[in-house]
């Protein structure tokens, strides 16, 4: 059992009761609702006449549904415009902030809570969303849930919950030129599996993580769920200090000191126990690229899909499934692959330096012939910087189109979707079958600089022989 | 509060091959636009469905009824959309029995009340062949011995002592018994610096 994490302080503080059959009570800090995973839990707290316990602990704002071009309202699709209706609804009965198209801050879940500076160390968030490990960067312990939970949490502030064990994953070395944070999840993801992380919450440490700036620390806490570990995180230091300085709603003045006193303390000790541990070698890691239909097929982008007999054993099933469904061959390089659609955006990779390393790539350049290769924005934030900065006419030159912001065809309720059998390369979080609108639709997961090279290219590319013609991206120039 | 105890489920299997069967297959995303769960049930797996032309288990005469789901490993992984357990109860599944489950997924049937029992390879294995081979046999699931018999057959299988206590305790649907913990709610809020940032 661990001892002396961040994981093992942040429970103990939130710890409420033990329950019985083992389980714990726990407090949630923070909670952060959206349109999708809300009106039902509403719903249920109306039924039982019961309130919301922590109003001022609650932040909403809408993201899933919203369309990317105009956001006019009444939205174009009704059944979009009710869910945001429900919400406008609900979050004005309980007294709740929400962060609606006129406020300014609106945006994906994951992208607006740290921007405001609303997610901190040492918190506990909660919210009806698998990827809200995303917050973990912050060394919070932030994982997604269910809609009858959010119904515990808007009612109780607590959760009932089995506590995980904890795995250090210590990634060592710097990342060469053209590798981000997207490219560390994804070799992370290949190496242990997309069921590694069950029972576990997943502590990224180690020199290359350290370098990190804040933002592709999210973007591997993010993917942590995609490993299987409902949560992921890194320990707090001046790093994270220096990105909350200041933001709306990070303490301010003795406030921010005493913050900052508790905050150094929450660190996993240096002699903390942990239930395992496995190293990484960030000099390995190569662009790379999903070829299948979870994140854990994933390869480097100058290696062959690979062959059953190159799998760990037990791969083969998914493997030939995903072999048909994505109509390439193992021993095929993925490089050249024709790409239709590229997508930059989501909350793994719709964030300022995100977009600045894709635009780095499109400057000077122009989308393929035939492909349709839009940018989204993950927060109104995200896109009045980018815009102040002529990121959007970079892109908007290179034949890109420029969204508003919100998830769009990372999950495809909105009308941003595949067609088809159409082949995307996205900087988003999952490859599922059907996970972009079209029940036969595939995707290829990469890194924002990744999509870009796909969409002046038109087919899969090594974005480091590009960047070779331009200037070398400078690492942690993003906040 | 309390919910009530659930101690055995019984009824026929239904049988999903494969591993890492994700939330998006087993609700796709559209089917998300909705306030309500009411009418989900009609498009559980509504894309494999389509896909299978007629012939995916959820669709096959024999299995029509059944309440006990049998798949493999990592089921429900992805999206920790709740959709996903009310799609399958309300199309009738009232347990899920495999090799293993997304957390997110077990967490989400457990507070519908809709126990997920995980069994080794071979026990799930031998439980798939016996459904598909006669589809009209009955199972009970014991939640208390965590077995499942069927025919001649008593299977082993496995349950957290967390949520198998909740199960057979009717407390499944925690809100009830989280707020009974007034005293103790309050103690915690007082003694977290974020909620309390003047003192420390
Ligand atoms: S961007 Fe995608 S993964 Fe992130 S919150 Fe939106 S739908 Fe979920």
């Amino acid at each position: 059992m661990s001892t002396g994490t961040l994981y093992d302080k942040v429970w103990a503080l939130h710890r409420v009761a033990d329950l019985p059959g083992g389980q714990t009570q726990l407090f949630i800090g923070l909670h952060l609702i959206h349109e999708v995973t809300s009106p039902q839990a509403f719903a249920m707290l109306g039924e039982r006449g019961l309130k919301v316990r922590h109003p001022e602990r609650t932040v909403a704002t809408v993201d899933h549904i919203v369309p990317t071009t105009d956001q006019g309202r009444p939205l174009a699709d009704p059944l979009a415009e009710a869910m945001l209706a429900a919400l406008e609804k609900n979050c004005a009965n309980h007294g709740l902030r929400l962060y609606g198209f006129d406020s300014g801050q609106q945006g994906i879940v994951h992208v607006i809570a740290p921007e405001l500076g609303l997610s901190q160390p040492g918190m506990t968030i909660a919210c009806g969303d698998s990827h809200t490990s995303t917050h973990g960067a912050f060394g919070a312990i932030a994982f997604g849930i269910g809609t009858s939970q959010v119904r515990d949490v808007l009612a109780s502030q607590s959760l009932a919950l089995d506590k995980l064990k904890v795995r250090r994953i210590s990634i060592h070395g710097s990342l060469t030129p053209g590798v981000f944070a997207k490219d560390v999840a994804l070799h992370v993801i290949r190496r242990l599996g997309v069921k590694s992380g069950m029972g576990y919450a997943y502590e990224f440490s180690g020199s290359c993580v350290a370098a990190l700036a804040m933002e592709e620390r999210m973007t591997l806490c993010n993917m942590a769920i995609e490993a299987g570990a409902r949560c992921g995180y890194v320990n707090p230091d001046q790093v994270c200090f220096d990105y909350l300085h200041n933001r709306p709603e990070a303490p301010r003045g003795a406030a921010w000191h005493r913050a900052v006193t508790w905050w150094r303390s929450l660190a996993s000790d240096v002699n903390a126990v942990y239930d395992d541990e496995v190293a990484v070698d960030a000099g390995e890691i190569a662009p790379t690229v999903t070829w299948g239909i979870t994140p854990g097929q994933a390869m480097a982008v100058d290696e062959v899909v690979p062959t059953p007999d190159q799998l760990p054993p037990g791969e083969e099933p998914l493997a030939q499934e995903a072999y048909r469904y994505m109509d390439l061959r193992p021993g095929q390089p993925i490089a050249g692959t024709p790409v239709d659609v590229c997508f930059i955006g989501s909350c793994t990779n719709g964030r300022l330096s995100d977009l600045r390393d894709a635009a780095l790539v499109a400057r000077g350049r122009h989308v393929a012939h035939g492909m349709k290769a839009f940018v989204v924005p993950g927060s109104q934030q995200v896109a009045r910087a980018a815009e102040a900065e002529g990121l959007d006419a970079v892109f908007a030159q290179a034949g890109f189109e420029w969204r508003r912001p919100g998830c769009s065809m990372c999950l495809a309720m909105n009308p941003d979707r595949l067609e088809g059998r159409q082949l995307s390369a996205s900087s988003s979080n999952r490859n599922f079958k059907g996970r972009q609108g079209s029940a036969s639709g595939r995707t290829l997961l990469m890194s924002p600089a990744m999509v870009a090279a796909a969409a002046v290219s038109g087919v899969v590319t090594d974005v480091r022989t590009l960047l070779s013609h331009t200037k070398t991206p400078e690492r942690g120039l993003t906040e | 509060m309390t919910s009530a105890p659930i101690t055995t489920v019984e009824g026929r299997g239904i049988v999903l091959h494969g591993h890492d069967i994700d939330t998006d297959r087993i609700i796709p995303a559209r089917f998300l636009k909705t306030i309500s769960f009411a009418g989900l049930g009609n498009h559980v797996f509504a894309d494999d469905r389509a896909a299978a032309g007629g012939c995916h288990p959820f669709d096959c005469p024999e299995h029509k009824g059944a309440r006990i789901l049998v798949v493999n490993r990592n089921f429900g992984c992805g999206s920790s959309r709740e959709h996903a357990p009310q799609a399958l109860r309300r199309w009738g599944i009232a347990a899920v029995v495999g090799e293993s489950f997304a957390e997110i997924f077990a967490s989400n049937c457990l507070a519908l009340g809709m126990p997920c029992l995980r069994g080794e390879t071979e026990v799930i294995e031998h439980v798939q062949q016996v459904v598909q081979e006669q589809p009209h046999v009955h199972f009970c699931l014991t939640l208390a011995a965590s077995t499942l018999h069927g025919l001649d057959h008593h299977w082993p299988l496995m349950i957290d002592s967390g949520p198998q206590t909740m199960l057979l305790n009717g407390c499944w649907d925690a809100t009830g018994l989280l707020l009974s913990h007034e005293q103790e709610l309050r103690r915690t809020a007082s003694q977290l610096p974020y909620l309390n940032p003047s003192s420390g």
